[in-house]
């Protein structure tokens, strides 16, 4: 299981929970694994999401590898000027 | 792509200041940019603008400016189709308003005519009939309930009450006990601060050229930041297919992340499918001011708890931000980045997102971050005030480490604040002495920076030199630095080395020139072409000696044999192999396709001193140090650019640039002379201290360094002026009316 | 109305050229002359993009007619640089990376050559003053500011 921090506004979608554990080794793994267990994140993942994994900064890259103690965290998608 | 393991490498060339190869273009006048293409049988394109904020179209009446002799076309939003994706409607709603006009400026028809003194003339003959509606242009007053709706059914999902439908996103980022933090606090500051909506203000307006074939083939010239965006937004837009439509980028003359979208693109690919001749558009200043750019307006409450010792205990923030008549997420970005300078334990932001009868939002260096980090680094600095503590202690104490929790939620890896801090602190700026009516005043200033998808094509010429083909526009420099890394990964001299930017049917898909994201996702896959042409040159070497190619290994421009169990073998120079590449096998080239990632944040600093005349309430900037962390300066000149360009952007923004709206809902000053950016005379030199420490995700340890310096001005200069009047400011510009303001209410 | 003839001589070429009566010299020069380096960036004389000389004096050639041009000495960032030799102020320009987008940079380099042709050597604020009129969005002026008297430290040695 990937322990995946759900920004604060997400939250709603996830229960409440600040955190959830989904099954997981890759971020397309994880996308489908959060879609199919909390349907209400489902309009923000079509939106676009970004996914910090240790810290690094990914917009999509859906074959990046997980570990079990990897930090993952949820972003908006990433844009800039 | 990680960092080199051999880090410390010594460089050859990145790191020198070679002349960039469109130099010569540019100080000549023979550069090309959006407005100075031409066509045969060209016809001039108009757009018709709404006069009003906010209103409904009844009809538009084209006949009589059709009978106009010389007109070739009109076109209103029924000449366009309605795309399924409801992002790129919104574009195109932008380009030609369909049910309402949403904002002052926004364009209701076009005119091609053979002259452009035809088509002005034929735009007066188009007869809109609109119903007026109630309009708002205020972030505050578009929240609330009764509040005039832009356009319905774009509310967010799960719309609070007591909200109205105008809110269309919420985002909320942090971590940490917020109670027991600001109950740890000895001191607790909360203020409210207000930023007006700024023009990105590149000096050349949109322009694009447009010829659109009976055969469906279309052809696009047009001063963008990215060419591979604009064909992919156009060719829905137009229902053709990609691959029908070759969209060239002009030379840019200025982005800033304005020209990341499209206006009048789709507008003459229209009048020129229904002319049948090509269509040039130009834009006034004008219609850049009222319907292009700018940055979204906002309203911010900030509250922060710190110890008598300069240890913030807690931090809590709530933006309000508004980004014109179309849905805009820019208040995420200023959500997450607001606190992103300081380790805290405790620390929350809430965003919120309106719609206003404004012009939509475009990306403006950094966007929704300057005014997020204006109001915290705002209220830090009258904590330290409060506290008596000296300003930069305080940010060292507090500063975000490799190790950091973010704000926003990730762990921080290397990164260079402290350093950067360390270095102002060190530097004699910080301990000049300061005279009556100044003040100095310093402030952090974050971006996340990006990769993204990029394409990168090398070729070997047969006389040893290298052609390199990339698909982003060079808005500061980039085809310089990108030849610096071919040639340094090469071992070739920077001369040997041309870059240029194709057009969309000469490379795959690039991502837009923004994020800070070319210097760093281009060179990393111009690296990654360059060593993919290194390997194929040691292969024919290898073959030519008879000998593994693991034997063969590539040194300082040379193929070599790896040691004596290779043979003894004269090592054979790239010009060398490259001119019998024909014998060996063919043309010699690397190629990079990659969607990177890791590009690696960047933090600056900015010190600035100012002095405030009392009687006129004009400020004077009089000394202004830039500290950055640039990960690894491929071109210094370019990056010093970028610092020097990004602070006086934010100086205009911190004391003269602003959006002025009527009661009348119409913008009051879309000019060059009433809505004014920095001049050479008001400004002194631009300091700059660059500091590398290296990005661990790029070979060379590069960092983005384009947006970050538009961010840290408007509190340095914030902090500075409040220091100088012993007044704190809490909106901005600080425009002398607004500064006498201040003054007469103080006691 | 009816075009008008002009006869005129720019950047030392004698050149005519018809105009209509209200038709800028920034036009003409844009469009009908294919003298594409003044740039518009406003149109309204704020920003110097299209900055120009008519009979040695600076001027925004947007701001004025081409009809005014009409035995008039015109000099544009075209004839700045004597066949491949660029002028002081071009070189420098290059080495000093005083440009970025650079489509400011035609007419803040005809506005430099006027200041030092009338004053061969400026102070740092005399620079800024006259190049005040010259808008540069990208560079924050500094480097503009020390390319221009780099040029002016080589032309009086020259």
């Amino acid at each position: 299981m990937v322990k995946v921090a759900i920004w604060g506004s997400l939250r709603t979608a996830t229960d409440g929970q600040s955190e959830v554990e989904v099954e997981a080794s890759n971020f397309k793994q994880l996308l489908d694994q959060l879609a199919i267990e909390y349907p209400a994140l489902k309009p923000q993942i079509k939106r676009g999401v970004s996914l910090a994994l240790d810290g690094k900064i990914y917009r999509e890259s859906w074959f990046t590898k997980i570990n079990k103690d990897s930090e993952v965290v949820l972003m908006p998608y990433m844009v800039g000027g | 792509m990680a960092l080199d393991e051999n880090g410390k490498r010594i460089f050859k060339v990145v790191g020198t200041r070679p002349p960039r190869p469109d130099g010569i273009d540019k100080v000549t006048g023979r550069a090309m940019y959006g407005a100075d293409a031409t066509a045969p049988g060209m016809l001039q394109g108009h757009i018709l603008r709404s006069p009003h904020a906010h209103a409904r179209i009844k009809s538009i009446d084209t006949s009589e400016a059709e009978a106009l002799s010389g007109v070739k076309a009109v076109v209103t939003a029924k000449d366009f189709g309605l795309p399924d994706d409801e992002s790129v409607l919104d574009v195109q709603d932008n380009c030609m308003a369909r049910d309402k006009a949403l904002y002052d400026g926004h364009p209701v028809a076009a005119v091609a005519a053979s002259s452009a003194a035809i088509a002005k003339k034929a735009l007066k003959l188009i007869k809109v009939d609109y119903e007026i509606l109630p309009h708002v242009t205020d972030v505050d007053e578009a929240m609330k309930p009764d509040a005039p709706i832009v356009q319905t059914g774009r509310a967010m999902e799960d719309l609070p009450d007591g909200l109205s439908e105008n809110v269309t996103y919420h985002f909320e980022f942090g971590h940490g006990d917020m109670d027991a933090g600001f109950a740890k606090a000895d001191k607790i500051i909360e203020r409210s601060f207000k930023t007006a909506a700024t023009h990105q203000g590149y000096i050349e307006p949109h322009a694009c050229l447009a010829s659109m074939n009976s055969d469906g083939k279309g052809e696009l010239w047009c001063c963008t930041q990215g060419q591979f965006y604009v064909r992919e937004l156009c060719a829905d837009i137009m229902q053709m297919d990609a691959s029908q439509l070759r969209v060239t980028a002009s030379e840019i003359g200025g982005g800033f992340g304005g020209k990341t979208t499209v206006f009048i693109e789709p507008v003459a690919l229209a009048l020129s499918r229904k002319s049948g001749r090509p269509v040039k558009i130009v834009m006034t200043r004008d219609e850049v001011f009222r319907a292009t750019g700018p940055t979204v307006s906002s309203s911010t409450d900030v509250k922060i708890g710190m110890t008598k010792d300069g240890r913030i205990t807690a931090a809590h923030a709530t933006l309000r931000y508004q980004g014109g008549a179309f849905p805009c997420g820019t208040v995420q970005f200023g959500a997450q980045s607001a606190f992103a300078a300081y380790d805290l334990e405790a620390v929350q932001t809430i965003g919120w997102s309106a719609l206003t009868n404004r012009p939509k939002e475009a990306a403006y260096r950094a966007p929704g971050a300057p005014m997020a980090i204006y109001a915290v680094e705002s209220v830090v600095d009258e904590l330290c005030q409060e506290l008596n503590l000296d300003p930069l202690d305080v940010r060292l104490k507090n500063a975000a480490q490799k190790g950091t929790k973010s704000s926003y939620g990730p762990t921080f890896d290397d990164i260079g604040l402290k350093a950067t801090l360390d270095a102002a602190k060190a530097h004699p700026h910080y301990a000049a002495p300061l005279g009556p009516n100044q003040g100095r005043g310093l402030s952090c200033g974050f971006w996340f920076n990006f990769g993204g998808n990029t394409c990168v094509s090398m070729n070997l010429n047969f006389d040893g030199t290298v052609g390199i083909t990339e698909g982003n526009p060079d808005i500061g420099g980039s085809r310089a630095s990108i030849s610096q890394m071919a040639a340094e990964e090469l071992g070739i001299p920077y001369e040997k080395v041309r870059t240029i930017v194709a057009d969309t049917n000469s490379i795959g898909h690039n991502d837009v020139t923004d994020g800070s994201r070319v210097t760093f996702a281009v060179g990393l896959a111009t690296i990654k072409a360059a060593r993919e042409a290194i390997k194929e040159m040691c292969t024919r070497v290898a073959k030519i000696w008879d000998i593994d190619a693991d034997a063969v290994y590539w040194e300082d421009g040379y193929a070599k044999p790896s040691g004596p169990n290779a043979g003894t073998f004269d090592p054979m120079s790239l010009e060398e192999i490259a001119a019998i590449s024909a014998q060996t096998g063919g043309p010699i080239a690397g190629h990079h396709e990659v969607n990177a990632d890791g590009a690696g944040v960047s933090f600056g600093v900015h010190l600035v001193d100012v002095e405030v005349d009392p009687e006129t309430g004009a400020t004077t900037v009089l000394r202004y140090t830039v500290f950055q962390d640039a990960g690894k300066a491929i071109h210094p000149d370019y990056v010093e650019g970028q610092m020097q360009g990004g602070a006086v952007q934010g100086i205009g923004w911190a004391l003269n640039e602003e959006y002025i709206y009527g009661e009348d809902g119409l913008l009051q000053n879309p000019s060059l002379l009433d809505y004014r950016i920095p001049v050479a005379s008001d400004l002194p030199n631009i300091d700059t201290v660059i500091l590398e420490i290296p990005n661990p995700g790029h070979p060379y340890g590069v960092r983005g360094v384009g947006e970050t310096p538009i961010v840290p001005p408007l509190a340095a200069i914030s902090n500075a002026v409040s220091r100088a009047l012993d007044l704190r400011m809490f909106e901005l510009p600080m425009s002398p009316p607004k500064i006498l303001k201040a003054l007469s209410s103080k006691v | 109305m009816k075009n008008i003839h002009v006869s005129t001589t720019i950047n030392g070429d004698p050149t005519e050229f018809i105009c209509n009566p209200d038709e800028s010299l920034l036009d003409v020069l844009r469009n009908r002359l294919g003298l594409t380096g003044a740039k518009e960036g406003c149109g309204t004389g704020d920003c110097g993009a299209c900055s120009v000389t008519v009979n040695g004096r600076l001027v925004c050639s947007c701001l004025v007619l081409g009809v005014e041009a009409e035995a008039a000495e015109v000099e544009t960032i075209e004839g700045m640089a004597n066949g491949e030799k660029l002028h002081p102020l071009q070189q420098h320009f290059i080495d000093g990376a005083a440009l970025q987008c650079g489509v400011c940079t035609p007419g803040i380099l005809v506005a430099a050559k006027a200041l030092l042709e009338k004053n061969p050597n400026p102070t740092d604020t005399e620079v800024r003053y006259w190049l005040a009129g010259n808008l540069c969005r990208c560079t924050g002026y500094d480097k503009i500011i020390k390319a221009v008297q780099s040029a002016a430290a080589e032309m009086r040695g020259a």
